[in-house]
């Protein structure tokens, strides 16, 4: 699994963060999505479809 | 190939049924009848009900839909909400890219770090009104006792607001929601709250601290105006829909015993149950508007610029190609697809807040209060149903 982020389209909602916080944090000053690893593990590839599904800007892209 | 019969265009709003955490029946009749359906507002003119899941996260992350009120056929929920949204619109009422650079200056307030290092300030504010509430004998209203002074005190203390003057903008921000002030109330409310932040927004000129609307007049590229509307939407979303969730949330939870033991025995299901909860009883009942500036398709329907769009909240979260059994609460399931913070780029600003203020909210009251009842008959509780933010007006309890 490859994921990959748009800042342009994230409006900080911060639902990716709380649903994998291993694989998305968020800028101190606006709140915009930040990635911390492109390549998920396994075990956490499934919450990381959960927050691209959720994502209010639709500003997270996964190619499996 | 099924033929859709022609229905008339139902009223918007629509009088609720029988049960009161269900969405009115015309809406949940649409979303299974004619998903996509002509509504008629309290003017006259006519606008496009939208009601399930996935077209109502279409239209809300769609640039063809507008949220700027100043475009011809923006449907507006009554005289008193045109009003609002004709004089110093907030950027709410703004599309990107105007609407990103006002909404940035306010979302590193909300990242989920700096909400979470809230917690023990917020558990602090519940655990001291809940200890005053039960200083004294049953019945409470837990309304005015518990579920509105929470999300207000908090949302004080981030903006730099003082709490006691919560009277002069509690009262004034329910004419802001209410669907039946006038024009002129609404007027008046309105031009009252401004006055009281920018007059606050002078003092923080001078005595400066590190709360919202002190950092936001200190930016220096803001006219006071503006500062003030900024301030007053978090100031007026900032406690009515919380302040709604906690009441409502608690009366459906008392209303049925099987949950709340289930919440009981097993807390860390909270943050799910908050999610769940926020799901079926979607309290911004009024659901959310757009006017269309190109021509789109939605559902099948086309819909041509100019015309007005209704996104039903309530009806997506009980939208059965999305929630198995929707109009059962089942605080086990993942509901985190909902759209009760609404869907695309004006999404909630709020939501880490609320869903912390929730948790903690409803965690507590239940862990602290094991006896916690309705002190009244539940017929004999007044709903909020003329109001963009659904709730109770009053929730005596007992414990």
């Amino acid at each position: 699994m490859r994921v990959s982020v748009d800042p342009d389209r994230c409006c900080s909602s911060g639902q990716c963060v709380m649903a994998v916080p291993e694989v998305f944090d968020q800028s101190e000053d606006d709140g915009v999505v930040l990635l911390i690893q492109a390549r998920p593990p396994a075990e956490l590839q499934s919450a990381v479809r959960t927050a691209a599904g959720i994502c209010p800007g639709r500003a997270i892209s996964v190619q499996e | 190939m099924t033929t859709v019969e022609p229905i008339d265009a139902i009223n918007y709003p629509a009088a609720r049924g029988g049960c009161p955490f269900a969405p009115p029946p015309a809406y949940q009749e649409a979303l299974e009848q004619r998903p996509v359906t002509p509504v008629s507002l309290w003017d006259g003119s006519r606008a496009w009900l939208v009601t399930r899941h996935e077209d109502v996260r279409s239209v809300m992350g769609d640039r063809r839909f507008s949220a700027d009120a100043r475009h011809p056929g923006f449907p507006f929920l009554s005289d008193g909400r045109r009003e609002l949204a004709a004089q110093n619109p907030s950027f709410i009422r703004m599309d990107d890219p105007e609407h990103a650079r006002f909404r940035r200056m306010l979302t590193g307030d909300f990242i989920i770090k700096r909400v979470e290092a809230l917690r023990p300030e917020i558990q602090r504010i519940v655990d001291d009104f809940l200890d005053r509430m039960t200083a004294h004998h049953p019945p409470a209203d837990l309304v005015a006792e518990f579920a509105l002074p929470v999300p207000s005190l908090v949302i004080c203390r981030l903006l730099g607001v003082p709490y006691q003057d919560h009277d002069y903008f509690q009262e004034r921000s329910r004419i802001l929601l209410h669907n039946h002030s006038t024009t002129e109330q609404v007027r008046q409310a309105r031009d009252e709250l401004a006055l009281y932040v920018m007059e606050l927004a002078d003092r923080k000129e001078w005595e400066p601290d590190d709360r919202i609307i002190s950092r936001l007049v200190a930016r220096g590229d803001l006219t006071r105006e503006q500062v003030a509307t900024m301030s007053l939407l978090l100031l007026v979303a900032g406690h009515e829909t919380t302040a709604n969730m906690t009441a409502l949330s608690t009366l459906a939870l008392l209303r049925d015993p099987v949950q709340l033991a289930r919440l009981r025995e097993d807390p860390t299901l909270i943050k799910g149950a908050v999610e769940e909860m926020l799901r079926f009883l979607s309290i911004v009942q009024t659901g959310t508007v757009r006017v269309a500036v190109e021509t789109a398709e939605i559902g099948g329907t086309t819909i041509e610029p100019g015309e007005g769009v209704v996104c039903m909240l309530s009806t997506a979260n009980r939208d059965g190609a999305v929630f198995a059994a929707p109009d059962e609460l089942d605080l086990g399931r993942d509901a985190r697809r909902h759209v009760a913070f609404g869907f695309g780029v004006h999404q909630c600003l709020g939501q880490p807040l609320a869903r912390l203020e929730l948790q903690i909210a409803l965690e507590t009251l239940i862990r602290r209060l094991p006896e916690l009842r309705l002190a009244v008959p539940v017929e004999e509780l007044r709903f909020r149903t003329d109001t963009v933010v659904y709730g109770v007006e009053e929730l005596p309890v007992a414990w």
